[in-house]
């Protein structure tokens, strides 16, 4: 046992360094992560230790940076691309959706590119626009992409390993408020004690209610159960972890025993990840389900000004009423 | 190809007039009358020295792809084709350029570089695959060096930068037998932000790349005047490298021009946009009419500058080539224009749970069970798949 006490943030840059030490193709590419270790410090001491040469501070273009990404890629490199911001990343839009996602298929599997895109995402952190976003629905709607996010400090150690590991162009969505919460990890763990990267995970037990949550509101999605306990209700709370594709067989296990389902994200409700998790929750469990699955959710609006976002991003309390209308539907 | 190109200098300095009248690089002039050498506007020294047989495989090439090109067009016509980008006109700049190349370069194209393509020795029934649509291009760009065609256009751009800022990484630049990368664009392509942020990264990074723009004079129905109020060329100083006009009529210049780029570039100096000045003849697409946006008289005009005429007429005259060479030429082009023909008729249609494959290179379980829904609905049917 190596258990470390890591905040998530931390968590990251060790799974970094880890990668970088494990493989020699694996570079580093983005704003600022360079001697300032990215705003967010994520990249922390990368450069410093493995070069200018591994550890890029690039120009000031997100285009760029996923589009020579994929060229470098294509050289045999494996690169991690850091986008500052959620907001930041429409910029590289096409090169994403049009480049990165198509190639291994347009090429009938003879590219691949194993590109990782980090962005730190969501709201809660009081900045001004454009910098607490939720974008995942636009990657898991193109095909040729994966995508995942990490909920703590143990999950953003080694999915980020898994993820620049993997042969596969994968948008690794980091919630950004909770990179300084803490958790143990145990980095000496065998590898076969390691949770797989595409698979979601039953975060809390439960019998009455399966409530869905990922990155940044798993945590809401779990102060809610325990605050449901009080009311004498077991609510099940499930970090989906990956968003492409989806791991919807323990969810489907769950909705069958409680015959509840709540989904939360901060995302728009409208074609947010709860509507395509509806959809398919029921399709597999139209005969257990009571009451409809509800979603909790961002609202049809822009992100608004920080001094509003408490209202918009959902809570224990929004939770906790989703799960009181299911009960009395 | 053992030409050489004769350096005045061997540092790169600043063009002799910025601002001014753009030079163009020229061996052969429009007429065949052969140009002993050229200087572009920062000193450097252009000229050939070509065998015959290599005149003759110059000659033989953009014949042969002028051939192709033309049956791909017929194909279209005919409904073999679902589209067809022509090249005509533009052989020059692309065999040029693509004999330039060394086994060791990598080549970005747009998706008109046929000619580049054929000189990189793949198959030329490879495009017509994905005009047709049986498949999104089939050859493998790492054996041949020449990656996949891109539609969205200057998006190469950048996978070029990124893929010569790996070359650096990999120490493979600095020597003679260093590897370079070219991106080919076209003049629209100077509009976009993809393209300006790979001139922006590559002289950042001192990226080992040549950007080969072929300015055919139109994007679509768009003039040339609709991306640029400076000539072209000129944009590559503002962003730190040197920019070369290049006639892209003269398969020549086209040659030696990018020769040395790439020579510059494999040897750590560096990037360089080439301006290879051209003129698309025929339609931008077989589903564009030229008719509404531009004269007859200016397609007459530069039908005078014809890049194969004045390598035949010069030839001739040189009595570098006779009326047997240009015979069996001519003879071999329309070989292998009928075996193309033959072969694109016989192209199988993919498999309907073909369109599953290749999506992720690990797979996915949740494809995995659309694909077996898939065909199942298939087999639903009676008699087995419909």
């Amino acid at each position: 046992m190596a258990a470390e006490n890591l905040t998530l943030g931390k968590a990251l840059n060790s799974g970094l360094r880890k990668a970088m030490e494990d493989d020699p193709k694996v570079i580093m590419m983005g704003e600022d992560i360079g001697k300032l270790g990215g705003v967010f410090r994520i990249t922390d001491g990368l450069q410093k230790d493995f070069g200018e040469d591994r550890v890029i501070d690039t120009p000031l273009a997100e285009s760029g940076i996923v589009g020579t990404a994929v060229g470098l890629a294509i050289r045999g490199y494996r690169p991690v691309c850091e986008i500052q911001f959620d907001g930041f990343v429409y910029p590289a839009f096409d090169q994403i959706v049009s480049q990165l996602a198509k190639m291994h298929y347009r090429s009938q599997g003879q590219v691949r590119l194993p590109v990782v895109i980090r962005i730190p995402f969501g709201g809660g952190i009081g900045a001004v626009e454009h910098h607490s976003e939720s974008p995942e629905t636009y990657f898991v709607h193109t095909a040729g992409l994966k995508v995942v996010t990490c909920a703590s400090p143990v999950d953003a150690y080694w999915m980020i390993q898994q993820a620049i590991a993997s042969d596969d162009p994968i948008v690794f969505l980091e919630p950004k408020r909770r990179y300084w919460e803490k958790g143990e990890v145990d980095t000496a763990a065998p590898a076969a004690q390691v949770f797989p990267l595409h698979a979601s995970r039953v975060a809390r037990p439960g019998t009455d209610c399966t409530v869905l949550a990922y990155g940044p509101m798993v945590k809401v999605a779990l102060d809610a159960a325990t605050a449901a306990e009080e009311d004498g209700r077991a609510l099940e709370v499930i970090d989906l972890r990956t968003l492409s594709p989806l791991d919807l067989t323990p969810v489907y296990e769950s909705v069958r025993r409680t015959g509840r389902c709540v989904v939360v994200h901060e995302a728009p409700a409208t074609l947010g990840m709860g509507a395509e998790v509806a959809a398919r929750v029921t399709e597999e469990c139209f005969y257990s389900l009571e009451s409809p699955v509800l979603r909790v959710a961002g609202f049809d609006t822009p992100y608004p000004a920080s001094r509003l976002e408490e209202e918009y991003l959902p809570d224990l309390d929004r939770v906790l009423d989703a799960v009181d209308r299911s009960f009395g539907w | 190809m053992g030409a050489t190109v004769t350096r005045a200098r061997t540092t790169r300095g600043e063009p002799a007039a910025p601002g001014g009248a753009p030079e163009m690089v020229q061996l052969l002039t429009p007429d065949g009358k052969r140009i002993d050498s050229a200087r572009d506007p920062y000193g450097t020294e252009y000229t050939v020295d070509f065998t015959d047989q290599e005149y003759h495989k110059l000659y033989h090439d953009m014949v042969v792809i002028r051939r192709l090109d033309a049956e791909a067009e017929a194909l279209q016509r005919q409904g073999e084709l679902g589209i067809w980008a022509s090249l005509r006109g533009q052989e020059a700049a692309q065999v040029g350029s693509g004999h330039a190349l060394r086994p060791q370069d990598m080549a970005f194209p747009t998706y008109r570089e046929h000619g580049v393509l054929y000189c990189r020795g793949i198959d030329p029934i490879m495009p017509l695959g994905l005009f047709r649509g049986v498949d999104q291009g089939g050859w493998d760009p790492s054996k041949f060096k020449f990656h996949m065609y891109t539609i969205v256009i200057g998006a190469q751009t950048l996978h070029a930068t990124g893929y010569a800022m790996g070359v650096a990484k990999d120490g493979k630049v600095g020597g003679d037998d260093g590897e370079a990368v070219i991106a080919y664009f076209g003049d629209g392509a100077t509009s976009q932000g993809d393209v300006n942020e790979a001139f922006v990264w590559s002289s950042v990074y001192h990226a080992p790349i040549v950007f080969f723009c072929q300015n055919n004079q139109y994007a679509i129905s768009e003039p040339i005047e609709r991306q640029t109020r400076v000539p072209l060329h000129q944009r590559a100083n503002g962003f730190g490298f040197p920019g070369i006009r290049v006639d892209g009529n003269d398969v020549l210049a086209s040659y030696a021009v990018t020769k040395a780029a790439l020579d510059q570039a494999r040897r750590g100096q560096g990037p360089t946009m080439i301006e290879a000045y051209t003129y698309r003849m025929g339609a931008h697409t077989t589903s564009d009419d030229p008719t509404r946006y531009r004269l007859a008289g200016e397609v007459e005009q530069w039908q005078a500058k014809d890049p194969i005429l004045r390598l035949r007429t010069f030839l001739a005259e040189q009595q570098i080539a006779g009326d047997d060479f240009f015979q069996q030429t001519d003879a071999e082009a329309k070989a292998a224009s009928q075996e193309l023909r033959e072969r694109v008729l016989a192209l199988p249609d993919p498999q309907p749970v073909q369109l599953f494959d290749h999506v992720y290179p690990t797979g996915s379980a949740e494809l995995d069970q659309q694909r077996a829904q898939f065909s199942a609905y298939l087999e639903s049917f009676e008699g087995g798949a419909h």
